[in-house]
């Protein structure tokens, strides 16, 4: 069995968010860059799960320049086999998923893996235009994955609860919180994905069908109203009349 | 041309975030000087395909077919492609609930149409197409505009009210070009808490954090959100814990809510929690230490114990409420 995780490169949760060039850029300054939660937390563990119970050849691939590197070795050290960059500045999200589309057409994957979404980008996206690309089926936001033969039974959530469904492999997957247990990293890992094989690869020609103007931070709030404990009537008074929420 | 705008139904229901598509897009119609058509798959009652027209819709096309009662991309996106095609749709107006994230970037790849998904914005045309969304989990706004010709926007939930009018949209039916061998991935059965409002809808969150001590004590919250006619959810150690279900989590690794109000419990207002919440219109935070950050993200707070405040705010509510 052959997996494929997409990995990608975010700011920290915790980053401070601001922009430069005129709000055109977002600013790195000082800024911790890890791999995007959903994509190691989910994606990959299950990933790896799936390679310690089934038995899997896991393939790591990521769209960025070589600032990303790093992030990939930290994939490797948790117990990728493989990983592939594909040396291209992410310009928009049909972009990247057009050079992954590419570069895993003639692969024969069984399980791509997504995460749910970047928490930079917000997209929620790249996963269904893959499998688009690539005409395979797609679960999206799933929070379970089992494998019998060759058959996955995923359960996606859906408004208020989850949709149990079944589809033969291949299949692209994204996948959030619920699919695996966090995993760090042990020396073991570290010292292995010194030497696993992190290939360059060349991007495709492909368009882009979008482009981000500028950037804006929300308007800063007034600032809150304290009511006393003993209040409470207060609060329900301004809930009612000045906030016009009940 | 018209616009499309997918409209998707749980249970033969339209769902509210799929009104808030339609009325969206019946808004850019208006905007572009054209019409709008709503576009519904699966078994609908015809009484509620016709009321799409009270938010704006003058068409309904809809594809009755039994099988396509739950969404499998492969085949829905074929069907929204043949739908586009047929009106002459150049703009597609998605709900970004989860029925859009699966189905909108499938088609975006198909028909080569840029996506904007999560949008807050109607388009402004002045120079492209221009449409805002959330950025690093609500921290931030970018701007994109779609170069594409054939545009495709998934508008973030409860960002948009909605107000019914009194105009009935005509209904046409639809027979999409499908076989069996379209639907790959196969729906066994569905697990809803039936009922209950899914939170992502909700325009009251009642929420609670470890402040809360156990889920023992959850019945405190339940009796102040039924009081309010609100949800329920919780922080992610809530959740970890097995004290909640995990589909109550909000936050950054959670689900993004956008209520009216979000009334948060315990909870100290971390940056990862903030991340699913910062989109409500007004916050509401009891905390018992004045420092938690969440007082920061709040318009209206309370310091104290909330074993001592929310019995009495439930009280006060009520007694609000029957007044
Ligand atoms: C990558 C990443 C992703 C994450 N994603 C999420 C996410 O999606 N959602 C999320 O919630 N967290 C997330 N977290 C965790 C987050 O950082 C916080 O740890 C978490 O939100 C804290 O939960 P809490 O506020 O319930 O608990 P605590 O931080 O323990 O806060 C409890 C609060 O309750 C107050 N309190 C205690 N007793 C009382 C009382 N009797 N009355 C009133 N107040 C009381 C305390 O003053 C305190 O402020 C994430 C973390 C990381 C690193
Ligand atoms: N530059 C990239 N390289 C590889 N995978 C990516 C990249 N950007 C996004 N992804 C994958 O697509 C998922 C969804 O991203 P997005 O659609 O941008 O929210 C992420 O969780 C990753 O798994």
């Amino acid at each position: 069995m052959k997996i494929l995780v997409c990995i990608s490169k975010t700011p920290d949760t915790t980053a401070k968010i601001a922009f430069t060039d005129n709000n055109t850029k977002f600013n790195e300054a000082g800024v911790q860059f890890i791999i995007n939660p959903y994509d190691e937390w989910y994606a990959l563990v299950r990933a790896l799960e799936l390679k310690e119970t089934v038995g899997a050849d896991v393939h790591l691939v990521t769209v960025g320049g070589a600032d990303c590197d790093p992030i990939i070795r930290k994939a490797l050290a948790l117990g990728g086999d493989e990983s592939f960059r594909i040396n291209a500045e992410s310009a928009d999200s049909f972009y990247v998923a057009s050079q992954i589309a590419a570069f895993a057409k003639d692969k024969q994957y069984d399980i791509i893996f997504t995460g749910k979404e970047t928490i930079d980008y917000n997209g929620s996206v790249i996963g269904g235009m893959v499998a688009e690309l690539l005409a395979l089926p797609f679960v999206s936001i799933a929070a379970k994955f089992d494998l019998s033969g060759t058959v996955a039974t995923i359960n996606r959530e859906i408004e208020g609860g989850e949709e149990i469904c079944e589809v033969s492999l291949p299949v692209v997957v994204s996948c959030q919180k619920g699919m695996a247990e966090a995993r760090i990293p042990n020396m073991r890992g570290i010292m292995a994905a010194r030497t696993k094989p992190l290939t360059v690869v060349e991007p495709v020609a492909t368009e882009t069908l979008t482009s981000v103007v500028s950037f804006e931070l929300p308007p800063a709030k007034a600032g809150v109203k304290l009511i006393s404990a003993d209040n409470v009537d207060e609060l329900v008074k301004l809930l009612h009349e000045e906030a016009k929420v009940i | 041309m018209s616009i499309l705008i997918f409209a998707d139904q749980a249970q033969g229901k339209i769902k509210k975030s799929a009104l808030e598509a339609v009325q969206y897009g019946a808004k850019v119609a208006e905007q572009l000087g054209t019409t709008a058509t709503a576009l519904v798959l699966g078994p609908v009652e015809s009484a509620e395909l016709e009321t799409l027209g009270y938010y704006g819709a003058q068409k309904v096309l809809h594809a009755s077919d039994a099988r396509l009662h739950e969404v499998e991309t492969t085949v829905y996106t074929k069907i929204i492609a043949e739908a586009a095609g047929k009106e002459g749709s150049k703009v597609i107006i998605f709900p970004s609930n989860f029925d859009g994230k699966a189905l909108a970037p499938r088609l975006s790849a198909r028909l080569k149409a840029g996506l904007v998904a999560g949008a807050i914005s109607y388009p402004d045309t002045s120079n492209g197409f221009v449409v805002k969304k959330n950025v690093f989990s609500g921290k931030a706004f970018a701007n994109v505009n779609i170069t594409s010709e054939v545009k495709i926007i998934a508008i973030m939930p409860n960002t948009f009210a909605i107000s019914a009018g009194t105009n009935k949209a005509t209904v046409e039916a639809f027979t999409p070009a499908i076989n069996d061998a379209d639907f790959k991935v196969k729906v066994i059965r569905t697990e809803t808490v039936s009922g209950e409002v899914p939170l992502t809808e909700a325009e009251i969150i009642v929420s609670g954090g470890r402040g809360m001590k156990g889920p023992e004590n959850w019945g405190m919250l339940e009796d102040l959100a039924k009081a309010l006619g609100a949800a329920t959810a919780s922080s992610r150690p809530v959740a970890d814990a097995g004290w909640r279900p995990h589909h109550e989590h909000v936050g950054q690794t959670g689900l993004t809510v956008r209520p009216n109000l979000y009334v948060a419990i315990g909870i100290s207002g971390a940056i990862q929690h903030l991340a699913g919440v910062n989109g409500s219109k007004v916050i509401v935070v009891i905390n018992k230490d004045p420092e938690a950050p969440f007082f920061k993200a709040a318009d209206y707070g309370i310091v104290g114990d909330a074993f001592d405040v929310v019995p009495k705010l439930t009280e006060a509510v009520k007694k609000y409420k029957q007044q």
